[in-house]
């Protein structure tokens, strides 16, 4: 456990920041030991004339499980949705600041954003199953790439689904409709599928939201099954999962990436006086 | 229930057995260089606590990160109250069986001394106090859990006879005062480890209870 620093650095800095002061991000030594896997550095976002991030400079651990947690409108889903470049349907969004996939920029003019976008896989807060059976939902990444080997195909849908928890399940019913399935069925098919691809990293907005608690234990332990093998960025209200499921936890406010440790450090012995107000329900 | 939870709850479940197992040989040890002068066997107590020490802070540590993480309920907040309680309580007992062998160890630098049966009996009690205490959080089994806490009268009687039979002797044999007051502080020393043993015994209890039965006089035990 991360234990430097038991005295909370006081402050009242939520003010200021309302204000609209910047400060630099608290971050916990201990990530400068990992490997990055996204980089993310002086990155700022607006949507026409509100700016929605402010400076963020962050590492994102690979193989780890990091939570992008804070209040409503803290920037955590327009941070997730900037990873893959989603932002850029929007015409008013501006953006500046870099961010690194594996050392690759994401935001450079040479880059191709669906070719990008291959490389991550994407989990929303409601199941978003395609109206097509189980079978073709999981392998249509590879279909739309051209894939027709059969054999390859029947691989990747079986290791996929195996890989979501969910080839039990589905086995006997691959040629059904996948919207015939529950909510909690249709979101692991939803990871199933995004992970067919073989991604870098999955990126995962709300992914339990509309789920109830068993679907959400189910998809909580998929996370931890899936973490070491991929690189997993989890936007959550819920601050008890969070704390469950991640290796590292951002709390950001008002587009700020304000702290950044260990999950077990900031829910236990955060290093600032605002990350203790917020995830002890202080505030927000 | 989560995965994740149960295997951290099964590994801070091993750690405290660890714990308990360590504590629980240190206990015997010292009664023995106690009871039979072994000057190297109270030696080894007193190097082994170092380790007690160290298991201790790490089951404390893992089990409020489990708290922290996971908000356990119910049982599991039973089970997690009780291993933080029971920590302390082992890394006490583990500290007393030092304090004994360090008495064992004046005590052989002195010339044999009369050691009276109740001494004896009041280690062993203890000793099987701790034993069973940790039996019934093993076997998470309240019933010798109340046995233990039945036990402790015994321990405190032998100890209150030891103390008359010290009195006795230091009025009997004035130049050996050093080495009575030695087998006093052990025996003081057996008292407490049996208060710690029934603290754990209360603390099984509660985990399988759920009732709080310390400083109950309604005859709950």
């Amino acid at each position: 456990m991360d234990i430097q620093n038991p005295v909370k650095k006081k402050s009242n800095r939520l003010a200021e920041i309302a204000a609209g002061k910047t400060f630099p991000t608290e971050t916990h030594d201990v990530l400068k030991s990992e490997e990055p896997l996204l980089e993310v550095s002086g990155f700022n976002l607006s949507y026409g004339a509100k700016q929605a991030l402010f400076d963020i400079n962050m590492i994102i651990p690979k193989g780890k499980v990091t939570a992008l947690v804070g209040p409503s409108g803290c920037g955590k889903s327009t941070l997730l949705r900037s990873i893959n470049r989603i932002n850029d349907l929007l015409s008013t969004v501006r953006i500046n600041g870099e961010m690194k996939l594996n050392g690759e920029p994401v935001y450079a003019p040479a880059v191709d954003v669906i070719e990008l976008r291959k490389r991550m896989g994407m989990v929303f807060q409601k199941p978003n199953p395609f109206p097509m059976s189980v079978y073709e939902n999981v392998i249509y990444s590879l279909r739309i790439d051209g894939e027709r080997n059969k054999s390859v195909l029947d691989e990747v849908c079986e290791r996929s689904l195996r890989g979501a928890a969910i080839w039990e399940e589905t086995k006997d019913r691959l040629n059904e409709s996948a919207l015939g399935m529950s909510g909690g069925q249709q979101q692991r098919l939803c990871i199933a599928r995004a992970i067919a691809a073989e991604p870098e990293v999955l990126l995962m907005d709300e992914p339990c939201s509309a789920l109830d608690p068993i679907a959400t234990n189910k998809i909580e332990d998929l996370i931890a099954d899936l973490r070491g093998d991929y690189t997993i960025v989890i936007v959550t209200h819920n601050m008890q999962q969070a704390a469950r499921v991640s290796d590292y936890t951002a709390f950001m406010y008002l587009g700020r990436l304000i702290e950044y440790g260990p999950t077990s450090t900031i829910f236990q012995n955060p290093h600032l006086q605002e990350t203790q107000d917020y995830v002890t329900g202080r505030f927000g | 229930m989560s995965v994740v939870f149960m295997k951290e709850i099964d590994h801070l479940k091993r750690q405290i057995l660890t714990l308990s197992a360590q504590v629980e040989e240190s206990v015997i040890l010292a009664v023995k260089a106690l009871l039979t002068r072994d000057e190297e066997l109270a030696q080894q107590v007193i190097r082994g606590d170092f380790d007690v020490d160290q298991v201790e802070v790490v089951v404390e540590e893992e089990a409020l990160k489990i708290m922290a993480l996971h908000q356990p309920v119910a049982a599991d907040l039973r089970f997690l109250t009780a291993v933080l309680k029971i920590n302390n309580d082992l890394e006490r007992i583990g500290d007393l069986a030092t304090n004994i062998a360090k008495r064992a160890v004046k005590i052989c630098k002195e010339p044999a001394l009369m050691m009276p049966d109740e001494l004896s009996q009041a280690a062993i009690r203890a000793r099987d106090m701790v034993h069973d205490s940790l039996n019934a959080f093993v076997n998470f089994d309240a019933n010798p859990a109340r046995e233990v806490c039945g036990s402790d009268e015994e321990v405190d009687q032998f100890c209150k006879q030891v103390r008359r039979f010290v009195e006795e002797q230091i009025l009997k044999h004035p130049d050996g005062i050093s080495g009575y007051l030695d087998m006093l502080l052990a025996s003081r020393n057996i008292e407490r480890i049996g208060d710690h043993a029934t603290n754990i015994a209360e603390d099984v209890i509660y985990l399988v209870e759920g009732v709080i039965v310390r400083h109950r006089t309604d005859g709950i035990l």
